[in-house]
């Protein structure tokens, strides 16, 4: 089976966010598989190993994400492409990424697609939908479970909490939800692996794709963090005076009551 | 600049979810003037139009076939395309919900159109639409424009605030037939878990439970509450991870966003995971034995307290209020 994987590289969901010159600061910041992509990573890895074939990766951003694409080979994908958009895209948005990714699977012959269903940072949860659209494929997001048999795909989906048995056929985009499954730990020996799989980087003329192509429908023109909350009031006193007190307070201060 | 702007009805076991207003409010904004359409997409759906219209839609299109009853990304997006090339659109609106985000992508790849999704305000500035958005999950916020062709978003539950109801407010209620071709993915069943109760992403008052609920039975009491308040129970990733309670209840970073009125962690240590789900609802309230918890330093009220002796207390004062008001 001929699987990929669309994995972003993200900040770590326990750093602190700060702002300068009008962006994220990314100095000193840890960066990490975009945990959503990692269970994706995880999910085709195991796809793989019970029906056959090889598992590429594949991230659209700059160098750096170099380093994601060899944890995602360390844990056992088999490929990894990174198209790299240093030079040609300088304020990409999801139609950017999703027309990118769609130009360089379109003739890959996939027969599943993952990613995550979100990533961390941006939060779209465009990109997996408007890719399959583009290659003309089916797609289930939010995926809790997934099972294959020949060309037919069985898939649990999350839907706010309830969940769908969903049929469908291969080729197949899927979008992974948390409890898709335990994504593993590259072990040592996968380490040493990685450093020796291939790793290919391509830029948007090898994907006959023009900057015009790719440009961005949407603009970014204020990033700012949220006020910073004033410390609340802990009640004090007897319990029942509080308790009677934050009653009074919800209805007559807060109104929310 | 007057727009046509587009809505998406959401309906879910036979009623409109609040999310159709508040979509229909964002629309009024973007108009600047111009006619909000709200269409209705389902199967004998055609009799909740005029609540739409109601609520401020000046036009209402109904799509209805027996392929749509249940929603699929195949059946809704043939829908609303044959929608959208019927009304040519200037913009379109849907929430931002299980069936938004899973739609809205397509329709955008589709009409290769930009998306700005999950935005919490919309305004008209400098001649701009601004939407603005959270990012990194709510640690920060960017304000987005759309600079090519459609204006497409889809807006968070119960940000932006529906316009008042006007009983008296008539406005035509159309239909749009539509052929709708075979659906590549079959929904073979569903199994119901949110259901109990109020939908946690729409409700106006969450009560939350983190380790510190100590077993499932722990939850009892804060469903109890939940019942008097009118409001939905949730959890944190370590409460579901305890299995204390099933992972459809799971607020945070992975899990569900909400920002109802009133928001009440009880037992909840405040881990940046579960902040990131929560610190934008209205008023926060904090129940906890720990003092030094990190809960309290985005509560607007707290009580340093065993949640079991707190919220049973609550309860009973809130049942009291209920009573005087």
């Amino acid at each position: 089976m001929n699987i990929f994987v669309l994995m972003k590289r993200t900040f770590d969901t326990e750093e602190k966010i700060s702002i300068s010159a009008g962006k994220i600061n990314e100095d000193g910041a840890e960066f990490i598989i975009n945990p959503y992509d990692e269970y994706a990573v995880e999910e085709a890895i195991q796809v793989r190993d019970a029906h056959g074939g090889e598992v590429t990766v594949v991230s659209v951003g700059t160098e750096e994400a170099e380093k994601q694409l060899r944890t995602a080979l360390a844990m056992g994908a088999d490929k990894a492409v990174l198209i790299n958009t240093e030079d040609d895209v300088e304020n990409g948005d999801q139609f950017t990424t999703a027309k990118i990714l769609a130009q360089f699977l379109k003739d890959k012959e996939a027969d599943l697609i993952l990613g995550g269903n979100v990533a961390i940072d941006g939060g779209s949860g465009q990109v997996g939908p408007r890719v399959a659209e583009m290659l003309n494929i089916p797609y289930v997001t939010t995926i809790t479970k997934l099972e294959i048999d020949g060309n037919k795909a069985t898939v649990t989906r999350d839907v706010e909490g309830d969940s769908e048995v969903i049929e469908t056929t291969l080729p197949l985009l899927v979008t992974a939800q948390q409890g898709l499954n335990e994504p593993r730990y590259p072990s040592l020996p996968g380490i040493m692996k990685a450093k020796k799989k291939p790793l290919e980087e391509l830029e948007l003329d090898d994907l006959d794709l023009e900057e015009d192509d790719v440009e961005a429908k949407t603009k970014t023109i204020e990033i700012y963090l949220p006020p910073k909350k004033e410390a609340g009031r802990v009640l004090q006193g007897d319990l029942n005076d509080r308790v009677k007190e934050l009653v009074h307070l919800l209805h007559s201060e807060a109104k929310v009551i | 600049m007057a727009r046509k702007v587009l809505t998406l009805g959401e309906v879910r076991d036979g009623s409109l979810r609040n999310v159709s207003f508040e979509t229909i409010a964002a629309a009024k904004t973007i108009s600047e003037g111009g006619e909000v359409v709200a269409v209705l997409i389902g199967n004998g759906v055609s009799a909740l139009g005029e609540e739409l219209v109601k609520y401020g839609a000046d036009r209402v299109l109904v799509v209805e076939n027996e392929k749509l009853s249940q929603y699929t990304s195949d059946g809704y997006s043939q829908a609303l395309l044959a929608a959208i090339e019927q009304e040519k659109p200037e913009g379109l609106i849907l929430g931002h919900t299980a069936l938004g985000k899973d739609l809205s992508p397509r329709i955008a790849g589709k009409l290769s159109s930009g998306l700005i999704s999950d935005a919490t305000d919309v305004e008209v500035a400098g001649g701009n639409l601004v939407f603005t958005r959270p990012i990194f999950s709510g640690k920060a916020f960017e304000k987005k424009i759309v600079t090519d062709g459609l204006v497409f978003a889809t807006i968070r539950p119960n940000n932006i605030a529906p316009l008042e109801r006007d009983e008296s407010r008539s406005r035509e209620v159309g239909s749009l037939a539509v052929e709708i071709s075979d659906l590549r993915t079959i929904i073979k069943e569903v199994v119901r878990k949110a259901s109990e109760g109020v939908d946690l992403s729409e409700a106006k008052v969450v009560i939350a439970g983190g380790r510190g609920v100590k077993s499932s039975d722990g939850f009892e009491p804060l469903k109890e509450l939940a019942n008097v308040l009118g409001g939905a129970v949730g959890a944190s990733r370590g409460a579901c991870d305890a299995d204390y309670c099933d992972y459809s209840l799971q607020i945070g970073q992975t899990g569900k966003v909400v920002t109802p009125d009133l928001y009440i962690a009880c037992g909840i240590s405040g881990a940046i995971q579960h902040l990131a789900g929560m610190s934008n609802s209205k008023v926060i309230v904090a129940i906890n034995k720990d003092p030094e918890a990190n809960i309290f330093k985005v509560a607007d009220y707290g009580i340093v307290g065993d949640l079991f002796e707190v919220v049973p207390l609550l309860t009973e004062e809130f049942k009291k209020l209920k009573v005087h008001s």
